[in-house]
């Protein structure tokens, strides 16, 4: 199979890649310089024509995004979303600590597009070197012109403000994430009315992207949109990185072509995952995120494409895939992942904060070995109370989809493997 | 309508909204929920509350609406009406989610109904019983805190109970400004609690209390005393100040044992303060005056005595005094009906018009009801407004919400004129805090600055630079096209230590200023119904319906027979006359001068020189005890009839429970005596008096019982005076010697009417001595006498001395849950000037004023100005009104003072 194409992932490997000098060497912040000879509504065009779809988890496509800002209202906001919480995530972690230069250069550009005269870099607390490597980075690039006032010697100006998260998963949701910028508790706002194209950071017009969506678009600027939609299906171009992690020979995180190669692909290509551990066979796999329904061997040669895979009723989302072999236990595994939503509710919507954790105690007594036959449907009824349906894409009875997320596993493995969690409760019986 | 163009249909201005398929209007902008509930359909909620911004966390009010994507579960509460939008409420996906939260909420919620305060009254619990499961499913352990732990001195929480819907968090942080009460930790551990070591000494707390959903916040005052079917309640106007806040009061076995807001638009909104929620303490206090005492003879302590004997000893006092020698003070605590009695007999009957409801801590009776009118509405409607008013946090808490509300929410300009920075100071948009004593000036500096002539100079100890900023506030206010082009001012004394004179001429250089499409007043006058007293006739030169001695004397002669030649003197003159021994006898209508005039040595020395004291009270008090007569009188909630609030807003206050021993209201008192002088007062009930107030007081033309019912209405009542002005004329038209009283006399057709019906203010040029007509209201004039104001000296503090919410007066110091709140005395300076006399906090220092020395204990305070001290009125200890020296104040219009530091 061929190798993907590398267009955001090629400094990981140079111990220097996260300085300014090497990543001018490697023509870093040249991308920029033709973008700002550009103008903005042309650089939007051009991520327009590029159909980036957006790397955070919902896949909207970036240029459409920027669209939705409402004219002339001013200031407006760029926020870079890098509280990259969820488990098996940490695909954003490494394009931080290894090209911070490569995101600031996205950073301007997305604001030169939008017309934005500060931009806000929220950064999970939890990431050390990640912080001290764009810290770092970005006193170069003030130091050297590249951000701050007169940028390059012309009359924009950019501030580019960098927060540190304070541990919540939570705040990763675009909404929540403002508030806690605002010096709040991190908890969503309700959407509508609160979609931040139109009431975003202090009320104002503002544009929430994912770092490796933001990461993108210098390769954009200086090769093109028409050669960016070369790479990968038509439909989901370029890469995308996935953070690979669980049963597999070689976890770890790989910059694939976006749209074409295949789940087998990556787990059994040597140049990815390289097989399932000990050549056990694979029992399941979630495909995007602890919030993605689970997939199984019948999806192996699916290729890693939003299309297909919601076909399927699951998404790429966060670009986390985990994988589980044929000794994982499917209850535990489930509990692990509620048990995570549970204690990431940010307590604002009842049925997240009450039923999440309800159903985290219906799954410990489970295992526990204190399981009552109706406790299966309970779970999924509880699910369903968070989760009206229980279908995918997920209707919700709270504000954010992260209550609605913690019925993926659980409704997964029910589904599939309903006899393991009987099982527990025979052992009772 | 027979006209021949037939006028366009108006555009049709509501949304077609369709609930459950019925096709309702609905008003652009109004939020589902609201819509739904006014045409009848109850969409269960917890976090919503319609004073508040809404959160859409609870998640009960999830209803089905259609979208481009088929019908989607939506928070009603979140949701503004749209047109054509089609909502679903009862559907089997609505019942689930329903179901689904209401389980949610209880699965870690105690049930501990059985003895929670809540229970039987509790939203939780009825939206259980109407939209929730049958039983529960979750059969895990609950989650467990400590229950319950305070969060002040009044208000516990018991996290257990809480179902976190952020009503309360969002109260002390949105509508009170106190943002002292939080939410902890996350998810499941998710809690509402203070910050360590801070509580939540708000002055509204119990408004959290009020609107919790659950019994998570309960107060101590009601905590336990009864369970809610067992309570009986009538709605009322809490009199605890002038706001005159609508609110339920609830009783149990005769026993009032809470009051609760009523959401009045025009007030209260719902709100009220802890003062007014919780001092119905002392309705049924121990303390209660229960019998009518009599000194028998000098040096002994009053007796109890029956009515007979007390009225008779009375009676005597009244009849053996010439109507010059009798000072009458008090009268805030009555209903408009007791004052009207009292007016009655005093000024109808007895002709004494020492008359003066304020105890010379107000400003006149002419200012008050002779400046235009502002309601508090207004605020929020103005262009501008100016506060030159004491600090209405403290003295009337719930207009400072709705202050605050128009500055902070609505962004309505504001500046402010005070002598200390005020619970306001942080909402307006300056506050110039003005050297006391010198408001006139402060005043007139920045009137030149918007008419053109900016300050160059610190003037009254406002730099230069604050009075143009806030001159340029006032300008753009006026011409940015917000609002209504009118400015609002705030008025009250601002500081005791600061002569009315001194605050009327700033507020008139205001009121004359060049600015402003229309300037009007909103009176920030404190004491419970002084507003009512003062409008019944209860002040000197006054008559009741706002009407002047002068220009009533023919219409009220008329009416009582009689009415008193000379206008009289308010209480520091009476008080001044007594001592020195030209008043003969005081007549105390529930005042208690010793404690609440602000300048006790003068005070001291009336009540020593006067020989007859008769008080009416309902406590023991320190003026009571120097009487040779008391009579118990009822209180608040033990007696009904209608009170008026600082707008002129007419309400009726409601009778609960009956008053303790033999305690009659102040009217029947009035009537009683009237007897036994030989008089008659002609009525024989609260109806009688009320409605003789709506035929005679000509600014209460009309206000029957049922115009007054509800939230109130108003005075005058538009039309009243006119119409009774040519009801009148009519009837002098059809009997031309008649002088009879209006009568139902249908409208003549006479057109030389129409000259008199025109306005009041064509009496004066009445030819006709035989049309009688409503007579004038008054127009306050700036007072003549130029206020002047010494030079600042740096060896010298001047004093400005003010209420705070919680004082040793009678009904705090009888409402043991507030008592203990009063802050104390203590001498509050500015954190430089304790540097600059080198004293420290916590420490004694030794104040002296021309004529006293008093110890106070050092309190750093920076709404406190350089160069000034501030000493809290009415605090145990008395230290204000020692200080408080009445004569210097008349002199030199302030008070100084000077501090030295105690030797080690």
């Amino acid at each position: 199979m061929p190798t993907s194409l590398k267009m955001i992932s090629t400094r990981w490997d140079d111990p220097q890649g996260h300085t300014l000098a090497r990543y001018r060497e490697t023509g870093g912040y040249e991308a920029i310089r033709k973008a700002m000879t550009m103008e903005p509504d042309a650089v939007i065009e051009e991520v327009k024509a590029a159909n980036l779809l957006g790397r955070g988890g919902a896949g909207f496509p970036c240029g459409t995004k920027w669209g939705f800002l409402p004219k002339d209202v001013f200031p407006r906001y760029l926020v870079v979303n890098g509280d990259e919480s969820e488990p098996g995530t940490f695909k954003d972690r490494l394009l931080v600590e290894r090209d911070p230069h490569q995101l600031i250069e996205g950073v301007l550009i997305a604001s030169w597009a939008i017309r934005a005269k500060q931009a806000f870099i929220y950064v999970r607390g939890e990431m050390a070197l990640a912080h001290e490597r764009l810290a770092a980075a970005l006193n170069e690039a003030y130091a050297a012109g590249l951000v701050g006032r007169n940028i390059m010697g012309t009359d924009w100006s950019l501030d580019v403000v960098f927060h540190f998260g304070a541990g919540a998963y939570i705040v990763g949701e675009e909404t929540a994430l403002i508030e806690s910028l605002e010096g709040n508790r991190g908890m969503p706002r309700l959407k509508p009315p609160f979609f931040p194209a139109s009431k975003g950071l202090y009320m104002q017009p503002t544009v929430v992207n994912n770092v490796e969506t933001l990461a993108n678009l210098p390769w954009i600027i200086n090769n093109g949109a028409a050669a960016f939609t070369t790479i990968g299906d038509a439909k989901a171009c370029g890469t995308r990185l996935f953070a690979l992690s669980g049963h597999v020979n070689k976890p770890g995180v790989y910059e694939v072509d976006f749209g074409t190669t295949t789940f087998r692909e990556l787990f059994e290509s040597p140049e990815y995952g390289n097989g399932i551990r000990m050549g056990r066979s694979i029992k399941a796999w979630i495909p995007g995120g602890a919030s993605a329904p689970w997939f199984f061997e019948e999806h192996l040669d699916m290729a890693l494409h939003p299309g297909p895979v919601g076909a399927a009723g699951s998404m790429l989302g966060s670009g986390a895939i985990v994988v589980m072999d044929d000794q994982t236990d499917m209850v535990r595994a489930a509990w692990r992942l509620v048990k995570f939503f549970a204690k990431e509710s940010c307590g604002k919507c009842s049925p997240c904060r009450e039923g999440t954790n309800w159903l985290e105690k219906i799954y410990r007594r489970i295992l526990d070995g204190h399981g009552r036959p109706e406790d299966i449907d309970l779970l999924m009824d509880v699910a369903d109370n968070i989760s009206p349906g229980l279908t995918w894409p997920p209707k919700q009875t709270t504000i954010c989809p992260l209550g609605p997320s913690a019925a993926s596993p659980l409704v997964s493995t029910v589904r599939r493997f309903r006899d393991e969690y009987e099982a527990y409760i025979r052992k009772v019986a | 309508m027979s006209d021949a163009t037939t006028p366009e249909p108006p555009p049709k201005t509501t949304l077609t909204v369709t609930i459950d398929g019925r096709a309702t209007e609905a008003d652009p902008g109004e939020l589902l929920i609201a819509h739904a509930e006014k045409v009848g359909t109850y969409i269960p909620r917890f976090c919503w509350h319609p004073r508040m911004r809404e959160v859409g966390m609870c998640r009960m009010c999830l209803v089905e609406v259609d979208g481009p994507r088929g019908p989607s579960l939506q928070p009603a509460c979140m949701l503004p009406v749209n047109e054509g939008m089609k909502v679903v409420t009862d559907s089997p996906t609505v019942k689930k989610a329903q179901d689904g939260v209401l389980e949610f909420l209880l699965v870690n919620h105690p049930l501990d109904c059985p003895v929670c305060d809540k229970g039987g009254e509790c939203p939780l619990q009825d939206q259980t019983l109407s939209f929730g499961p049958g039983e529960s499913r979750f059969v895990e352990e609950k989650r467990h805190y400590e229950k319950p732990i305070s969060i002040s001195d009044l208000v516990l929480l018991d996290r257990e109970r809480c179902i976190l819907c952020d009503r309360c968090t969002r109260f002390s942080k949105e509508v009170a400004g106190d943002p002292l009460i939080h939410f902890v930790n996350r998810g499941n551990r998710t809690e509402v609690n203070t910050f360590p070591d801070d509580p939540f000494s708000s002055y509204f707390s119990g408004n959290v209390v009020q609107i919790c959903p659950v019994g998570a916040l309960t107060a101590s005052p009601y905590r336990f005393t009864a369970r809610p079917w067992d309570l009986d309640q009538v709605e009322s106007t809490c009199t605890s100040c002038a706001v005159g806040c609508r609110v339920v009061l609830q009783s149990s076995g005769d026993r009032v044992t809470r009051t609760q807001g009523v959401d009045s638009d025009a007030v209260n909104w719902g709100w009220l303060c802890d003062k007014g929620r919780f001092d119905f303490e002392n309705i049924g206090s121990v303390d209660r005056l229960t019998n009518p005492k009599v000194r028998k003879a000098a040096g002994v302590a009053a007796q109890d005595a029956t009515w007979f004997e007390a009225l008779e000893r009375a009676a005597s006092v009244l009849r053996n005094t010439p109507a010059e020698q009798v000072g009458v003070i008090g009268g805030a605590r009555l209903t408009n009906e007791d004052a009207y009695a009292w007016a009655k007999l005093l000024k109808g009957m007895l002709r004494i018009d020492n008359v003066d409801a304020q105890l010379g801590d107000g400003l006149s009776a002419q200012f008050i009801v002779g400046t235009p009118q502002a309601t508090i509405g207004d605020i929020a409607g103005a262009s501008a407004v100016i506060l030159l008013s004491p600090d209405v946090k403290e003295e009337l808490p719930v207009l400072f919400l709705r202050i605050r509300d128009a500055a902070h929410n609505k962004r309505v300009p504001m500046v402010e004129l005070a002598p200390k920075a005020t619970g306001l100071s942080r909402y307006v948009r300056q506050s110039l805090v003005y050297r006391s004593g010198e408001a006139g000036v402060a005043a007139r500096a920045l009137v030149a600055a918007v008419a053109g002539t900016p300050a160059d100079r610190q003037i009254a100890g406002v730099e230069a630079d604050l009075i143009n900023s806030a001159a340029a506030t006032i300008s753009n206010a006026l011409t940015s096209g917000k609002g209504n082009g009118n400015v609002v001012l705030v008025v009250g004394r601002t500081s005791l230590a600061e002569t009315a004179q001194s605050i009327e001429d700033a507020a008139h250089v205001l009121l004359d200023a060049p600015f402003g499409a229309s300037k009007k007043v909103l009176h920030a006058c404190r004491r419970s119904n002084v507003r009512g007293a003062i409008d019944m006739g209860l002040a000197p030169g006054m008559l009741p319906g706002r009407v002047s001695l002068a220009q009533g004397l023919d219409w009220f002669s008329t009416e009582w027979g009689a009415v008193p030649m000379l206008p009289g003197k308010d209480t520091a003159a009476m008080l001044r006359a007594a001592a020195n021994g030209e008043l003969k006898a005081l007549v105390l209508l529930g005042a208690d001068p010793l404690t609440d005039f602000p300048d006790h040595v003068i005070a001291e020395a009336a009540f020593a020189a006067v020989p007859n004291i008769v008080a009416i009270d309902l406590f023991d008090t320190p003026s009571t005890d120097r009487a040779s007569v008391v009579l118990p009188a009822s209180g608040y909630a033990e007696k009904s009839g209608t009170v008026t609030n600082l707008e002129g807003r007419v309400s009726l206050a409601t009778a609960k429970v009956s008053g303790p021993g033999v305690a009659r209201p102040d009217w029947m008192i009035a009537v009683e005596l009237a007897n036994r002088l030989g008089h008659d007062l002609g009525f024989e009930s609260v109806e009688d008096i009320t409605a003789e107030i709506a035929r005679v007081a000509p600014a209460y033309l009309t206000m029957t019982a049922a115009t007054a019912g509800g939230n109130g209405a108003l005075t005058p009542i538009a039309g009243a005076i006119d119409a009774a002005n040519e009801s009148l004329a009519a009837t002098t038209a059809a009997e031309p010697d008649a002088h009879g009283t209006t009568s139902d006399v249908a409208e003549g057709g006479d057109t030389r009417l129409d000259d008199d019906a025109d306005s009041v203010e064509s009496v004066e040029s009445v030819e006709s001595p035989s049309v009688r007509t409503v007579p004038p209201l008054v127009t306050a004039a700036a007072p003549t006498l130029a206020v002047s104001v010494p030079q600042p000296d740096s060896y010298s503090l001047r004093l400005v001395v003010g209420h705070v919410l919680y004082d040793d007066g009678t009904l705090v110091s009888h409402s043991p849950s507030l008592a203990k709140l009063a802050p104390g005395d203590g001498l509050h300076l500015h954190p430089g000037e304790i540097e600059r006399h080198g004293l420290s906090r916590g420490g004694q220092v030794n104040v002296v004023s021309q004529r006293t020395a008093v110890m106070l204990t050092v309190v750093e305070n920076e709404a406190v100005a350089r160069g000034s001290a501030f000493v809290p009125f009415g605090q145990v200890g008395g230290a204000a009104a020692a200080l408080l020296d009445a004569d210097e104040l008349q002199a030199s219009g302030i008070v100084k003072i000077r501090l030295e530091t105690v030797a080690e």
